[in-house]
C-alpha cells in the first residue's frame, strides 16, 4: 500500500503518498493553500469545515476541500481557477465581517489574521454579526468568542486530542457555539486547563490570559523562544517557551515523542514559579542565633529570622568545611546525600560521584526510593532492568490496556490522553484503583477494588489464566524460570476466594483475567498505588507474573510500564543517584563493577550498600549520620512521619541544602546555597519512557544564584576533588564514556535530535522503544517469576483511627509543592489544603463540604478543609501531600517494604472529627 | 453564575492556621472549592435517570432517543437531568448538551431558567403555510391563548396541502386559524390522531409480502430483483436521484457487515407525498425496504422518522411489531428512530450521524454511505417513496416504472402540490410533465382570484421559476440549466397576490434556521444573506457572488442550495428587488 498516486495540480503532474491529501501535496510542493480550520499538527484529523482550501477537482460539480480530499491517480486538481479563489476568499471575507477589528482583536497576529493578509482580504462588505460577551472566569484562558470561527480545533484538540471531553459546539447554523460543559463559564466547568484549545485556537479566541489587557486583547508578544522540556513528571513533554525580556511569557507543547505538543495544565502555565518572590538569589549561613528545631516553621518570604546572607566563597567554604569535619570525625558512615529527580542526569551523576568518591560512602538516594523504589526492586529481580519495557505510547498498538495503582489523568496527564485516545479506538481499558477516577469513564471495566488487597486480586488473576489455560506455555518454556512455584502458590487464589478479599467480584476478576490474557496485545500501567505499600514489591511481582505468563513483554502494545514520577527520575536513576548501584544499575557489592568504577574514578569505593531515604533519616537520629548534604529535595515534606524526619534534620551537626527555595528542608540547613531552576539549566533529562532529552537554558538565574552542576564541582573541590568541568556537556561525555545505556548517544545528537531513547544500536538509529523480545539482561537470559503472598496493610482501621487515610498527587500540585504552589495560576487553582471524603461519610460524620476538620493518626493530626469527592471509597480519605500548612506526611506510616523500602504512603489508620476551626 | 457551590463564607481563618498560611507557599488568594471542578451531580435526578432508562441499553447512539424519553417524561431537559444521562451514558457532558441544543424539539432547561408551559403550539412558518395565514396567525395566537400556552414558529410539517397548519402537543390542526387551535388546547387531546390506513391483515390478504417471501423462499434471486430495478430506472425520489437498481448493486459488492437505513425525514418545505404513503399504505413500504435489505443483505434497519410525524409512528411501531411476529424480517432487526426536528437530518449522511446519536452534521464525500456509511459499515440509504414502488415494479415488471412519462421522460413521480391551486395534495403523475400540465391536468388549475406566477418546481431547495417556464418537463436532470431542480417533487405554485422576493426571503431564513453550522459558506452564508436580503436596498452584485461561494464551497446541498431562490429572484423576478 506504499503506492504513490500520480495525479495533477496546477498542471504539474505531482506524486501523493497514499494518506495525503491535496493540501498536504500543495503544501509540500508549493504554493501552500489557505487553511484555518485544518491544523497540520500530529493528532488534528482534517475537519473540512472553514472551506478556506477549496480547490477545483476537474470533473466535479463543485469545490473540494483540500484539506480532507485524498487525491487519486490522474485526478485533476485546479488550486487557482477564478472559482476556487473566489469561494476562498469570499470564505474569509465572511469570517472577516464577524471579527473584531484587528486593533482590538484578542490576537491580532493571529493564523487568521496572517491569512487574512495573505489572501488580501481584511475587510468585509458585510454587516457584522452581534457581539457577544468574554469570559474571564478562568484564571489561564481567556475566552473572547466574538473571535471564534466555528472552526472546531478547539473541541478537536479537547475532545479527540487530549480527550479531556469539556469543550463542545452547542446549538447549530449561525448560532453554533463554543461551549464548556453546558454552557458554563470556562471557570466553572469541568476544564483542567490543559490549554490544548489555546495553542490550536487560530484566532485568539481563546488565549493565555495572561496575554491580553483588560478588554481581551493581546498585548505582550515575545521576542525570542527557546525549546526546552516540561519540568515536572516524568512524561518528559517536549515544550517551547517563548520568552519577553528574558521572562516567560509563554510556553507551548512541542512536538516531542512523548507528547507530540500535547501539555497539561503544569507544563502550560505553571512556569512562573521562578521567578517568584520566594526565590532564593544569595547564599546564607544560619545565624549563629537561630537553633534547629524539627518543630521551627519559617516564612520562606523572610528567611532572615534564621539566616543571614553570605558570599559565594564564604557559603562554599562553610558547607564544605562542615561535610569535611563529619568525614574526618566520623569517617564516611557519617555523611549522606540526597539528590533530586528534578535534576539533570549531569547534576544526578556528579551528586553521586561527589558522595561516593567525596564523602566515601553509598549514603546516596533521592525520592525513587518514596515513589518505584518497589517496583524497580521487583523489576530488577525480575526482568534484571528497572525501567519501562515499552513506552506509554505502546498503548497505540495495545488491545487491551490495564491501569492499576494510577492516576495518570492527574499524575501524568499527557500520557493519559494516549491511552484514552486508544480506548476511542477500540481497546479495551481496564481501571483498577481503590480510588475512582475519570478515566474510568473510557474503560471497560473499572475495579474500584479494597485498597490494600492487590495481590489479592492480581493472584486471582493469574489463577485465572492458569485454571482455564490461557497462558503462553512457549513463552513461559523459552523466556521465564520459576513458573512452576507460581502455578503451585496461586491454586490457593481462586478468584471466589479472592473476592471477598478484594471486593471485586470473581466473575468480573475473570473476565479482566481472560481479557488481559486473550488480547492479541496487551500491556500494564501501573503507579504508586502499586509501589507506596509495605508489599509494593509483591504488588509489582504480581504484574511482571502476569506479563510473564501470557508473554505480554517485548513486543508492540505489550509490556510493563511504571509511570515514572519525576522528569528525570528514570535518568537520575539510571546515574546511580541510588545507593546500592553505581551508574547504570552496576550493584557497589559486586567486585568486578567496583573495580571498574574505582578505575574510572581514580578512587576506592565504599563495597558496602548504602542507606536509603528513610534509613538516613533513621541514622540520623540514632547518631550514625551526622553531615548531609541535600540538592533539590524536600524530605522534611515528602518523608513519611513527617515530625519524626523533622526532627532528624534538625539533629544534624551540619547540613547543606541546594534550592531555589527555602524548603521546609532548609529551615533546618546551616548553609543555603541558591541554585537554578529547571528552565535556567541545560542538561539532558530521561523521562519514564526511556527518552534522553535535552533542555536548554531559556532565561537567566535571578540574583547571585549557581547552576546546580557548578556548586556541587565547587563543593567537591573544597573536599579535595580535582574537578574541572566546564560545562554540562564534559559530564554527560563522561558519563556516556562509562555508561553503556548511553552507547550512541551523544551530546551533538542530543542538540540535534532533541530527544534519543536508549537502548541505540547506532547513532542514526532513534533508539529501541521496546525491549526484551527476545530474552531479558539477566544472568540466565530469562525472567525469572517470583510468587507472592498475601500480607496486610501494616496498620488497619481500628475503632480509635477507623479510616483509611490514602495520600498523593493533584492534577495541579507537583510533589511537595515547592514550585507548583509559587506558580500563579497553579496556585490559584488549588490554593488550600484539602481533604477528600465520600459523600457518604461527609454525610455519616455530618460534616458540610467545605468546613474544616481534623485528620488524625497515631503520628499526628493536620486540620484542612473537606472536599467532596465521589471518586473516594466510604470509609476512605484521601489528602495531597503537596500542602504544607496541612503536610499530610504528618500522619503517614514510615513503615517500609522489606525489598525496595519504599514507605506505605498508600495505606493508614486514621479519623476524622469535625472542628470549630475557621468558623 | 457559579457552578461551583461554596457554603457560606467563613470568617477568617483561625489563629493557627492564619499563622500556617503565611509560611505556606502558596498565598492562598482563593478558597479552595468545596467540590471537584464543574457541575455536582444531582443525586436525586441521577436516580430518576436510572429509573426512567430503566433496562434500555446506554449505547451511545440511543442519545437522541433517550434525550426524547427525558424530554417527553419531564417536558424540558433539566441540567440536572442532562447531566445525570451523561453520566448514565458515559457521555461527557459537552456532547450531551451539543445533541440536545442542536435539535429544535429538545427543550434545555438551565439553572435558575423556567421551564416551559405544559402545551407547546408550533405553527407552520415555511412558505405554504406562511403565505396562507401562519405568519399572521403567529402574531395573533400568543396574546389569545395566553401565557399557559407556548406559541413557537416551527418549519414545514408536511401538510402544506392543508396550509395553515399548526402543531399542538402532538396533535396537528389542518387548515388552522385561532378559534380551532384554542379548541384542540381546550379539548386537552395532545395525542396524535392515527388516519385510517391499511393494516397487516388487510395489505396481506391483498397479496402484500408475497414478493418478500418470494425472495426468502429462494424463488427470485438477488441478482434478478436488483437486474429489476436496474432495468425499471427508478431514481432516489429523496431528490438525489441516484439510480436505486445501482446503489443496491454497489452497496451488495462492499464486504459485510452492512447495514441498510430508511430517510423518513421528510422535510423539505413543500414536501408530503411520503407522510401521505405512509399513512395509508405503510406495508407497501416496508415490504420494499425488507425486499431491499435482502437483496444487499443488511444485517439490520435503522428508520428515521422525523418528529413532525408522530401518527406515523404510532403506525409504524404497530407494523413493525406485526412483522416481528410474523418473522418477516428474519434475523434482522428494525430500529425505529425519532428525529428531533432538524432539516438537515434529511440529508443522508447527516442523518446516519443522527441515528449515531450526534448532532445531524453531513459527511464529507467520498466515502460515500454505500462504502462506510452508519457506524462506518458500508450503509444502503433510501427515502421512503423509492422502497413504496419496490413491489409495484417487481410484480409488474419494471417496464410499469419506466414505461410511465411525458416529454421524453421516464418513469413516475408523486408530487406534492401546494400554494395557490385549487386542489392541492399528492399527484401521481408521470415524470417530465410540464408544471402547467400538473396545475391543468392534476390540481383543478389555479384557485379562484389567483394568477399563475411563479412555481418552485422542487422545494425550498429547487429553485423560483416564473410561470413563463411552466413548460419545462419536471424530471431529474431537466431543470438545473435554468436555476432550479425537481428534488422531492415538492411543486409550490404562487401568484400574482405573492412578492417572490418575500419567498426568497422566507426560503433563506428557513435555510439560515436549519443550516447545521458545520462550513461557513452556509453558517455566515446564509446568516449574512438574510441581513442582505432584509434591507431596503440590495447588494446585489455581493449577493450573487455570495450565493456562487455557498453554492459551489458548501459541504452538503442544503448551503449549495440555499442561494437558488435568491439567484432565482435576481435572474427573474428583478423588478421585484431594488
Amino acid at each position: 500500500m506504499t503506492e504513490k498516486i500520480t495525479f495533477t495540480l496546477d498542471g504539474k503532474q505531482v506524486e501523493a503518498l497514499p494518506d495525503e491529501t491535496i493540501w498536504q501535496v500543495a503544501q509540500r510542493q508549493g504554493p501552500p493553500i489557505p487553511h484555518l480550520c485544518y491544523a497540520p499538527e500530529p493528532g488534528y484529523r482534517a475537519d473540512g469545515n472553514c472551506r478556506a482550501c477549496m480547490v477545483e477537482i476537474k470533473g466535479e460539480r463543485v469545490l473540494a476541500a483540500s484539506c480532507i480530499r485524498k487525491p487519486v491517480q490522474d485526478m485533476v486538481v485546479n488550486t487557482t481557477t477564478d472559482d476556487a479563489k473566489s469561494a476562498r476568499r469570499m470564505v474569509m471575507e465572511m469570517l472577516v465581517a464577524d471579527q473584531p477589528a484587528r486593533e482590538t482583536a484578542p490576537d491580532p497576529d493571529s493564523k487568521f489574521w496572517a491569512w487574512a493578509d495573505a489572501m488580501g482580504v481584511t475587510d468585509s462588505r458585510f454587516p457584522a454579526r452581534a457581539k457577544t460577551e468574554s469570559d474571564s472566569s478562568h484564571v489561564a484562558i481567556a475566552v473572547n468568542l466574538d473571535a471564534c470561527i466555528h472552526c472546531n480545533l478547539c473541541v478537536r484538540a479537547c475532545r479527540e486530542v487530549q480527550v479531556n471531553d469539556v469543550i463542545g459546539m452547542a446549538h447549530r447554523g449561525h448560532e453554533s457555539k463554543i461551549v464548556f460543559d453546558f454552557d458554563d463559564l470556562m471557570g466553572d466547568s469541568t476544564c483542567v486547563a490543559c490549554g490544548e484549545c489555546v495553542q490550536a485556537c487560530p484566532t485568539g479566541a481563546l488565549m493565555e490570559a495572561n496575554l491580553v489587557d483588560e478588554a481581551g486583547t493581546r498585548r505582550e508578544f515575545e521576542d525570542r523562544h527557546v525549546d526546552t522540556l516540561c519540568p515536572y513528571c516524568g512524561v518528559g513533554c517536549q515544550t517551547r517557551a517563548y520568552v519577553k525580556a528574558d521572562k516567560i511569557l509563554y510556553v507551548d507543547g512541542r512536538n516531542g515523542p512523548a507528547n507530540e505538543q500535547r501539555l497539561c495544565v503544569k507544563g502550560r502555565f505553571g512556569f512562573d514559579y521562578i521567578t517568584h518572590s520566594h526565590r532564593l538569589t544569595k547564599p546564607m549561613l544560619r545565624r549563629d542565633d537561630a537553633p534547629k528545631d524539627g518543630a521551627l516553621a519559617l516564612d520562606p518570604a523572610n528567611p532572615w529570622t534564621h539566616f543571614r546572607d553570605a558570599s559565594w566563597d564564604e557559603a562554599l567554604d562553610r558547607a564544605a568545611a562542615g561535610l569535611r569535619k563529619a568525614l574526618d570525625e566520623q569517617g564516611p558512615s557519617g555523611l549522606a546525600g540526597f539528590g533530586s529527580a528534578k535534576g539533570s542526569n549531569e547534576e544526578a551523576y556528579l551528586f553521586q560521584k561527589l558522595v561516593r568518591t567525596g564523602f566515601g560512602t553509598n549514603n546516596v538516594d533521592h525520592c525513587t526510593r518514596l515513589c518505584h523504589a518497589s517496583s524497580v526492586a521487583a523489576l530488577m529481580e525480575g526482568i534484571g532492568s528497572g525501567a519501562v519495557t515499552a513506552p506509554f505510547t505502546a498503548a497505540d498498538d495495545a488491545d487491551c490496556i490495564i491501569v492499576i495503582g494510577a492516576r495518570p489523568e492527574q499524575n501524568h496527564p499527557v500520557a493519559a490522553t494516549y491511552l484514552k485516545n486508544r480506548a476511542k479506538q477500540g481497546a479495551k481499558l481496564v481501571v483498577a484503583d481503590p480510588r475512582g477516577q475519570g478515566l474510568g469513564r473510557h474503560a471497560t471495566h473499572n475495579l474500584q477494588f479494597k485498597a490494600g488487597t492487590d495481590v489479592a486480586l492480581l493472584n486471582a488473576m493469574i489463577h485465572t489464566i492458569l485454571d482455564e489455560e490461557l497462558h503462553d506455555p512457549a513463552y513461559l518454556q523459552s523466556h521465564t524460570e520459576g513458573f512452576e512455584q507460581l502455578a503451585e502458590r496461586v491454586k490457593a487464589f481462586p478468584p471466589e476466594k479472592m473476592a471477598e478479599v478484594c471486593g471485586i467480584d470473581a466473575e468480573t476478576i475473570r473476565e479482566v483475567a481472560r481479557l488481559y490474557a486473550s488480547s492479541k496485545n496487551s500491556i500494564i500501567f501501573w503507579g504508586m498505588g502499586i509501589s507506596q505499600s509495605v508489599h509494593g514489591t509483591d504488588n509489582a511481582r504480581g504484574l511482571i507474573a502476569l506479563a510473564l505468563v501470557t508473554g505480554h513483554v517485548g513486543r508492540p502494545g505489550t509490556g510493563l510500564h511504571p509511570l515514572r514520577g519525576q522528569n528525570n527520575v528514570q535518568g537520575a536513576s539510571d546515574a546511580g543517584l541510588i545507593p546500592m548501584f553505581f551508574p547504570d544499575y552496576k550493584s557497589v557489592e559486586d567486585d568486578g563493577n567496583r573495580k571498574k568504577y574505582e578505575d574510572f574514578w581514580g578512587t576506592e569505593l565504599d563495597p558496602n550498600r548504602g542507606l536509603t531515604v528513610v534509613e538516613i533519616i533513621n541514622a540520623i537520629h540514632a547518631g550514625d549520620i551526622r553531615a548531609m548534604y541535600i540538592l533539590g529535595e524536600n524530605p522534611a515534606m515528602s518523608d513519611p512521619d513527617q515530625a519524626h524526619a523533622r526532627a532528624a534534620l534538625a539533629k544534624l551537626e551540619h547540613l547543606v541544602v541546594q534550592d531555589i527555595f527555602l524548603t521546609e528542608t532548609a529551615w533546618q540547613a546551616d548553609v543555603v546555597l541558591p541554585a537554578s531552576a529547571h528552565p535556567e539549566k541545560t542538561g539532558t533529562f530521561t523521562n519514564t519512557n526511556r527518552q534522553v532529552q535535552l533542555a536548554r537554558e531559556v532565561v537567566p538565574m535571578p540574583g547571585d544564584a549557581r547552576q546546580d552542576w557548578w556548586i556541587t564541582q565547587e563543593i567537591a573541590r573544597r573536599i579535595g576533588l580535582d574537578w574541572n568541568y566546564s560545562h554540562p556537556r564534559d559530564v554527560f561525555a563522561e558519563m556516556a564514556e562509562i555508561m553503556p545505556s548511553l552507547a550512541n548517544i551523544t551530546w551533538e545528537r542530543l542538540e540535534r535530535e532533541d530527544a534519543v531513547t536508549y537502548p541505540c544500536d547506532a547513532p542514526g538509529e532513534p533508539g529501541n522503544a521496546i525491549i526484551f523480545g527476545s530474552g531479558f539482561p539477566t544472568a540466565s537470559g530469562r525472567a525469572r517469576i517470583v510468587p507472592t503472598d498475601l500480607t496486610p496493610p501494616d496498620e488497619m482501621p481500628d475503632d480509635d483511627y477507623p479510616m483509611i487515610l490514602t495520600t498523593g498527587r493533584m492534577l495541579e500540585h507537583w510533589h511537595t509543592g515547592a514550585m507548583t504552589r509559587r506558580a500563579g495560576t497553579l496556585d490559584e487553582l488549588e490554593p488550600e489544603a484539602v481533604a477528600c471524603l465520600s459523600p457518604g461519610d461527609i454525610e455519616r460524620l455530618q460534616l458540610q463540604p467545605g468546613q474544616f476538620v481534623r485528620v488524625s493518626t497515631r503520628r499526628g493530626s493536620i486540620t484542612l478543609r473537606v472536599r467532596l469527592d465521589r471518586e473516594v471509597a466510604d470509609g476512605m480519605v484521601f489528602i495531597p501531600f503537596c500542602y504544607t500548612e496541612a503536610a499530610a506526611n504528618l500522619l503517614t506510616n514510615p513503615k517500609l517494604d522489606p525489598f525496595g523500602k519504599i514507605p506505605e504512603f498508600k495505606f493508614c489508620a486514621a479519623r476524622v472529627d469535625a472542628t470549630i476551626q475557621g468558623q | 453564575m457559579r457552578m461551583v457551590t461554596y457554603i457560606a463564607a467563613m470568617a477568617d481563618v483561625g489563629e493557627n492556621n492564619g499563622n500556617q498560611r503565611r509560611i505556606a507557599p502558596g498565598s492562598g488568594r482563593r478558597r479552595s472549592p468545596a467540590y471537584h471542578k464543574g457541575r455536582q451531580l444531582d443525586p436525586a435526578a441521577r436516580d430518576e435517570m436510572a429509573a426512567l432508562l430503566g433496562e434500555c441499553p446506554r449505547a451511545p447512539d440511543l442519545l437522541i432517543e433517550h434525550l426524547h424519553r427525558v424530554q417527553d417524561e419531564y417536558g424540558c431537559l433539566s441540567a440536572a437531568h442532562l447531566q445525570a444521562l451523561a453520566a448514565e451514558m458515559r457521555l461527557s457532558m459537552a456532547e450531551v448538551y451539543e445533541v440536545a441544543s442542536f435539535y429544535a424539539h429538545f427543550d434545555i432547561v438551565l439553572d435558575g431558567e423556567t421551564p416551559p408551559p405544559p402545551v407547546t403550539v408550533r405553527v407552520c412558518d415555511s412558505l405554504t403555510c406562511a403565505f396562507s395565514g401562519g405568519d399572521a396567525l403567529l402574531e395573533s395566537l400568543p396574546a389569545e391563548l395566553g401565557a399557559d400556552v407556548r406559541v413557537v414558529r416551527a418549519p414545514c410539517m408536511g401538510r402544506c396541502d392543508t396550509a395553515p397548519v399548526a402543531e399542538v402537543g402532538h396533535r396537528h390542526v389542518d387548515h388552522a386559524d385561532a378559534d380551532s387551535i384554542a379548541g384542540v388546547v381546550q379539548s386537552g387531546k395532545l395525542h396524535p390522531e392515527i388516519p385510517e390506513h391499511i393494516r397487516f391483515d388487510e395489505y396481506v390478504k391483498n397479496g402484500g409480502y408475497t414478493l418478500l417471501r418470494s425472495c426468502i423462499d429462494g424463488t427470485r434471486s438477488v441478482d434478478d430483483v436488483i437486474g429489476a430495478m436496474e432495468d425499471s430506472r427508478l431514481r432516489g425520489l429523496g431528490g438525489a436521484g441516484f439510480p436505486a437498481g445501482r446503489k443496491w448493486h454497489f452497496v451488495r459488492q462492499e464486504a459485510g457487515p452492512r447495514l441498510m437505513a430508511v430517510n423518513a425525514d421528510e422535510g423539505e418545505p413543500g414536501t408530503f407525498k411520503d407522510r401521505y404513503h405512509l399513512e395509508r399504505d405503510p406495508h407497501r413500504f416496508l415490504e420494499g425496504m425488507l425486499v431491499a435489505a435482502w437483496a444487499v443483505d443488511a444485517d439490520a434497519i435503522y428508520i428515521y422518522l422525523r418528529d413532525e410525524y408522530p401518527a406515523i409512528r404510532e403506525i409504524l411501531l404497530e407494523a413493525a411489531a406485526d412483522l416481528e411476529r410474523e418473522g418477516l424480517n428474519g434475523n434482522r432487526a428494525i430500529h425505529l428512530r425519532r428525529g428531533a426536528g432538524a432539516y438537515i437530518c434529511g440529508e443522508e449522511s447527516a442523518m446516519i450521524e443522527s441515528i449515531e446519536g450526534k448532532r445531524g452534521l453531513p459527511r464529507h464525500k467520498p466515502p460515500y454511505p454505500s462504502q462506510a456509511g452508519l457506524f462506518g459499515r458500508p450503509t444502503l440509504v433510501h427515502n421512503v417513496e423509492t422502497l413504496y414502488w419496490v413491489r409495484d415494479i417487481l410484480e409488474r415488471g419494471p417496464a410499469w416504472f419506466s414505461g410511465e412519462g411525458r416529454n421524453g421522460r421516464q418513469g413516475r413521480r408523486s408530487f406534492s402540490v401546494s400554494g395557490r391551486v385549487k386542489e392541492p395534495g399528492v399527484k401521481f403523475a408521470p415524470a417530465g410533465l410540464t408544471a402547467k400540465e400538473l396545475i391543468d391536468e392534476y390540481c383543478g388549475g389555479m384557485a379562484d382570484g389567483h394568477t399563475f406566477k411563479a412555481y418552485l418546481p422542487g422545494g425550498a431547495s429547487g429553485g423560483i421559476l416564473p410561470a413563463g417556464m411552466a413548460d419545462i418537463p419536471l424530471d431529474f436532470d431537466t431543470l438545473e440549466e435554468h436555476g432550479g431542480f425537481i428534488g422531492s417533487a415538492a411543486v409550490v405554485v404562487l401568484s400574482d397576490k405573492d412578492s417572490i422576493r418575500d419567498a426568497a426571503l422566507n426560503l433563506m431564513r428557513f435555510f439560515e434556521d436549519e443550516s447545521c453550522g458545520q462550513c461557513t459558506p452556509c453558517r455566515v452564508g446564509t446568516e449574512k444573506a438574510v441581513k442582505l436580503m432584509s434591507a431596503p436596498a440590495w447588494d446585489k452584485e455581493l449577493l450573487v457572488e455570495l450565493g456562487a461561494a455557498m453554492a459551489s464551497a458548501s459541504i452538503c446541498g442544503l448551503g449549495q442550495a440555499a442561494p437558488n431562490p435568491l439567484l432565482c429572484l435576481l435572474k427573474y423576478f428583478p423588478e421585484e428587488v431594488s
